[in-house]
């Protein structure tokens, strides 16, 4: 077996192998993408960003309750759409580079700093990491907003929305957002745009998580709105014990406490 | 048909009250060709924690041999042994590691995780097959019946089941799930991680 601790970067060494599967009819599978809605939106003091909950696999709900609004820094965050895992790592490294550089400048990152870091590491892999992100965030030079597509390209801008609801959330912010909104207005808006996305857009569903950054702090609203909850279930489903038939048991015990009692003697001489 | 559905297989965690369980089927085929009614795909990490890794047949071997290795590595350099959340992060980065060139295998974890205060709390995750996590307070379902899986443990599943209750709900929710799937089944197996035991079934199935 190979060196378990490894360079970093991608590691393509079943490539050859995956390839061969595929040109003899077994196709690469469908990994869990996150057909979302996600927003972000400027107001008066900062920056909102909401997202839903539902995580897909195809046409099957893999995750009713996920978080897509990822942790960059303390008055950083990163909602994503697009294929799961490449949000989740996308993210957890640029936070990690964005520690380090916080580390080595001695200063508060930026969001243009994060911003920059994600659009390089997209367009680096030529939209193969498939990542649709908004990033928002306070910093020294105010309240930040961005998107970033898969392909490296961002847009800054005092509105977005982006993944599969994308479409649903913007009719709600074109029809209502104004320049200089209040928090409360900001945070009504931002749940009315998930929610048009929860209702409307299949990818999307069940709860509206949302995180208001300003200047004073950060504020991680997790399961703001549940519309969705599933109600207490009528009857009790249980199992008579001893319903399933079984043909062997092994019992593992295990250890739950130890005593160590030391043994009498001389102790040693340490001086 | 995926590299994913190839040998077929299945496997199910649910978490129940200060316990977990795990449980697979015991196929093997090609295509719809069985080969071994006993292969398995599940397997014990440390004391209180399984790893389930239903996939194509040859990277279920690789990589349980690949984690094996590797938390006995953690265990022999930290000198303690590994927190299922800590398991299941490495992982996930193991396979996001090979993101271009994936390990057609969609893990699952179950186990109990030590609190600081010495508590045991259960623990499950499933991830797809380039290492998403999905922290499941519930159940978690991977495999070629996990459509199945996913619909009978949501009618089944009820939160602080004992033990035993635990166990027939997880087995008949394995078992009603993969006798509508073709190439999952010919037998099964339980696991149930409570603090003091780990009770280990293979159940009576159909061998059709």
């Amino acid at each position: 077996m190979d060196n378990v601790y490894r360079s970093s970067g991608f590691d393509f060494s079943n490539s050859i192998r995956n390839h061969s599967l595929a040109e003899k009819g077994l196709p690469l599978p469908k990994a869990t993408s996150t057909g979302t809605t996600i927003v972000g939106c400027v107001f008066k003091d900062g920056i909102i960003l909401g997202a839903d909950t539902r995580a897909t696999e195809g046409p099957i709900v893999a995750d009713k309750n996920c978080e897509k609004i990822h942790y960059i820094t303390e008055s950083i965050r990163c909602c994503g759409a697009g294929t799961a895992a490449d949000t989740e790592f996308v993210t957890a490294t640029i936070s990690s580079n964005m520690d380090l550089h916080a580390l080595s400048t001695g200063r508060k990152p930026r969001v243009v700093t994060a911003m920059t870091m994600l659009k390089r590491h997209l367009y680096r892999h030529q939209g193969q990491v498939g990542a649709a992100l908004v990033l928002g965030g306070v910093d020294v030079t105010g309240p930040q907003l961005f998107t970033i597509h898969p392909h490296g390209s961002t847009d800054k801008l005092p509105y977005v929305t982006m993944g599969s609801g994308s479409l649903a959330a913007m009719a709600i912010f074109e029809s209502s957002w104004q320049p200089n909104m209040t928090r409360e207005h900001a945070l009504q808006l931002v749940t009315t745009a998930i929610s048009a996305g929860i209702f409307n857009d299949l990818g999307s569903g069940s709860n509206v998580d949302a995180c208001i950054i300003t200047a004073t702090g950060t504020e991680m609203l997790r399961n703001f709105v549940k519309p969705n909850e599933r109600v207490e279930k009528e009857r009790k489903y249980t199992f008579r014990r001893g319903a399933t038939a079984w043909k062997s048991e092994s019992i593992r015990k295990l250890i739950v406490n130890e005593q160590v009692t030391p043994v009498a003697g001389e102790a040693m001489d340490v001086s | 048909m995926s590299a994913l559905e190839y040998n077929g297989g299945s496997v199910i965690a649910m978490v129940g009250k200060d316990c977990v369980a795990i449980a697979s089927d015991l196929r093997l085929g090609t295509q719809a060709l069985g080969i071994s009614s006993n292969f398995q795909r599940v397997f014990p990490m440390t004391d209180r924690l399984y790893v389930g890794l239903p996939g194509l047949g040859t990277d279920v071997t690789t990589l349980y041999e690949r984690f094996r290795y590797r938390v006995n590595m953690y265990t022999i350099k930290e000198e303690r042994e590994i927190n299922p959340e800590t398991f299941a992060h490495m992982v996930s980065s193991t396979l996001y590691q090979h993101r271009f060139g994936p390990y057609f295998i969609e893990p699952v974890v179950a186990g109990l995780s030590k609190s600081p205060t010495g508590a045991l709390k259960p623990f499950i995750a499933a991830m797809d097959l380039i290492g998403c996590i999905n922290f499941a307070k519930d159940f978690v379902v991977a495999g070629t019946a996990s459509s199945k899986l996913y619909g009978v443990a949501e009618g089944l599943w009820e939160p602080d089941l004992e033990p035993e209750d635990l166990f027939e709900t997880i087995s008949q929710t394995l078992l009603n799930a993969v006798d509508r799937d073709a190439f999952s089944g010919w037998g099964a197996v339980v696991h149930v991680i409570t603090k003091d035991r780990v009770i280990s079934r293979t159940l009576k199935a159909r061998m059709d």
